[in-house]
């Protein structure tokens, strides 16, 4: 009898296990190019936004070697997306950069723009800061003009930033590469100024002085808006 | 087991049970982690609840059809191996539809699996019951939710961010009441929905004693 009961409790388990995974599978094959092209476009559109001017993109990977590569899937290095305009002009580069903020990492997408060596925009991509204050860093005017021309210039050296960029208490901003704080979030907007600097001190330097290669490398055929 | 003949009719009240009588959030208080957790505006709300309802049905479908096989003893993990496989199946097509609202609803999608109303159902529904009824009662149980979940949804929008759906409904002028989107905003809006409900439920029944009182 018990022996018996067994048998049904493997078989039935068994069998919707079976299922389950049949089930999976097949939904899972049938929605991954969605899913692959949803998080391309939320990508593509994220970096046309924040580089002003551009009407295609380029991704780009900066391996461990320092080189330029043409991103294909599954690649590891530095992402890079390159902006151009309908001339294939290089208005600016997109980089990632991400800190820990309040509650839970900050992560978000700025642009380079070679022609004032400053980051033109930014553009918070995920974050969880507490709604209504710490996710200010999105919607307060004030704090987003921060980052209309945000001072990142490279150092005679070229391995660094000039000036680090750093974030500063509200109403003391007196340098170009200082962000103004929002009074209230100052965590949150230090985690900004913080993932940018993180970033910018290590991407720039080497993004740079492959801003020639990256211009030249635009196709009007791949680089589709 | 069935020491009770189950009846095999579908009734409008196998569909409206969940909606009004057993609302699963208003009356059976079930489900709470999302009711509180995604609540802070109407689109999420809306999505949590049509994902809900997707999972629901589908899983009391399954449940229904396999009734007969699964032995009593196994018959909870069986049900979680169900509505699991139906919740990573929404959670893929959630992704293919909308980048954005995935990333608003993030972990809650697969914390479905733990919601207590879709076992609820399966256990003292689709395990009972023949398929289409099965799934006619989750359907309504879905509704109820979903119904549930826009009611906070709307209301913790509208004050907590003085829009309704993203747009905006009052001029520039208007300054959010910011706890309602903070996690003591769900429990206050709960808690007035709540106390709004009993309020009708206690205006009906002296409504209906005094009727008694008239025609006794």
């Amino acid at each position: 009898m018990s022996s018996k009961t067994s048998t049904a409790m493997i078989a039935t388990l068994g069998f919707v296990t079976a299922l389950s995974g049949f089930l999976i599978v097949t939904v899972y094959q049938a929605t991954k190019p969605a899913i692959e092209e949803n998080k391309r476009l939320s990508i593509q559109k994220t970096v046309l936004e924040v580089i002003k001017g551009a009407t295609a993109d380029k991704h780009f990977i900066i391996n461990d070697k320092g080189e330029l590569l043409e991103a294909v899937p599954g690649m590891k290095g530095i992402n890079i997306y390159a902006g151009y305009d309908a001339r294939g002009k290089l208005m600016g580069v997109a980089v990632e950069g991400s800190a820990q903020g309040y509650s839970g990492s900050v992560d978000t997408i700025y642009a380079y723009t070679p022609a004032c060596e400053c980051i033109t925009g930014i553009k918070v991509i995920k974050q969880t800061e507490t709604p209504g204050l710490g996710d200010k860093v999105i919607t307060d005017k004030n704090f987003v003009a921060n980052f209309d021309k945000l001072e990142a210039k490279v150092n005679a050296a070229g391995d660094a930033l000039a000036n680090a960029i750093v974030a500063v208490k509200h109403g003391a901003k007196h340098n170009p590469w200082e962000i103004d704080a929002i009074s209230g979030a100052t965590i949150s907007s230090k985690a900004i100024a913080k993932g940018l600097n993180g970033s910018a001190q290590q991407v720039l330097p080497k993004v740079v002085p492959l801003l020639p290669t990256i211009e030249s490398k635009f196709t009007s055929e791949g680089a589709k808006p | 087991m069935s020491l009770i003949k189950q009846d095999d009719r579908i009734t409008v009240d196998t569909f409206l049970e969940g909606i009004w009588r057993e609302n699963p959030v208003f009356v059976m208080m079930l489900g709470m982690c999302p009711v509180l957790a995604v609540t802070n505006s109407a689109i999420n709300a809306l999505a949590m609840g049509l994902a809900t309802t997707f999972v629901l049905i589908t899983s009391s479908l399954l449940v229904s059809l396999f009734r007969n096989l699964i032995p009593s003893e196994v018959r909870i993990a069986t049900y979680i191996v169900i509505i699991a496989t139906f919740v990573t199946i929404v959670d893929y097509i959630i992704q293919a539809l909308s980048q954005d609202v995935y990333n608003a609803l993030g972990a809650f999608i697969q914390l479905i699996v733990v919601n207590c109303i879709i076992l609820g159902r399966a256990e003292a529904c689709a395990s009972r019951n023949k398929p289409v009824k099965s799934m006619v009662n989750a359907a309504g149980m879905g509704l109820g939710f979903t119904l549930a979940l826009l009611c906070l949804g709307v209301v913790r929008e509208i004050l907590g961010s003085g829009s309704l759906f993203g747009l905006p409904l009052f001029g520039e002028q208007f300054q959010p009441w910011v706890v309602m989107v903070l996690p003591p905003g769900g429990f206050l809006v709960l808690g007035g929905w709540l106390l709004f409900f009993e309020w009708l439920k206690t205006r009906k029944q002296q409504s209906l004693a005094a009727e008694g009182v008239t025609h006794g």
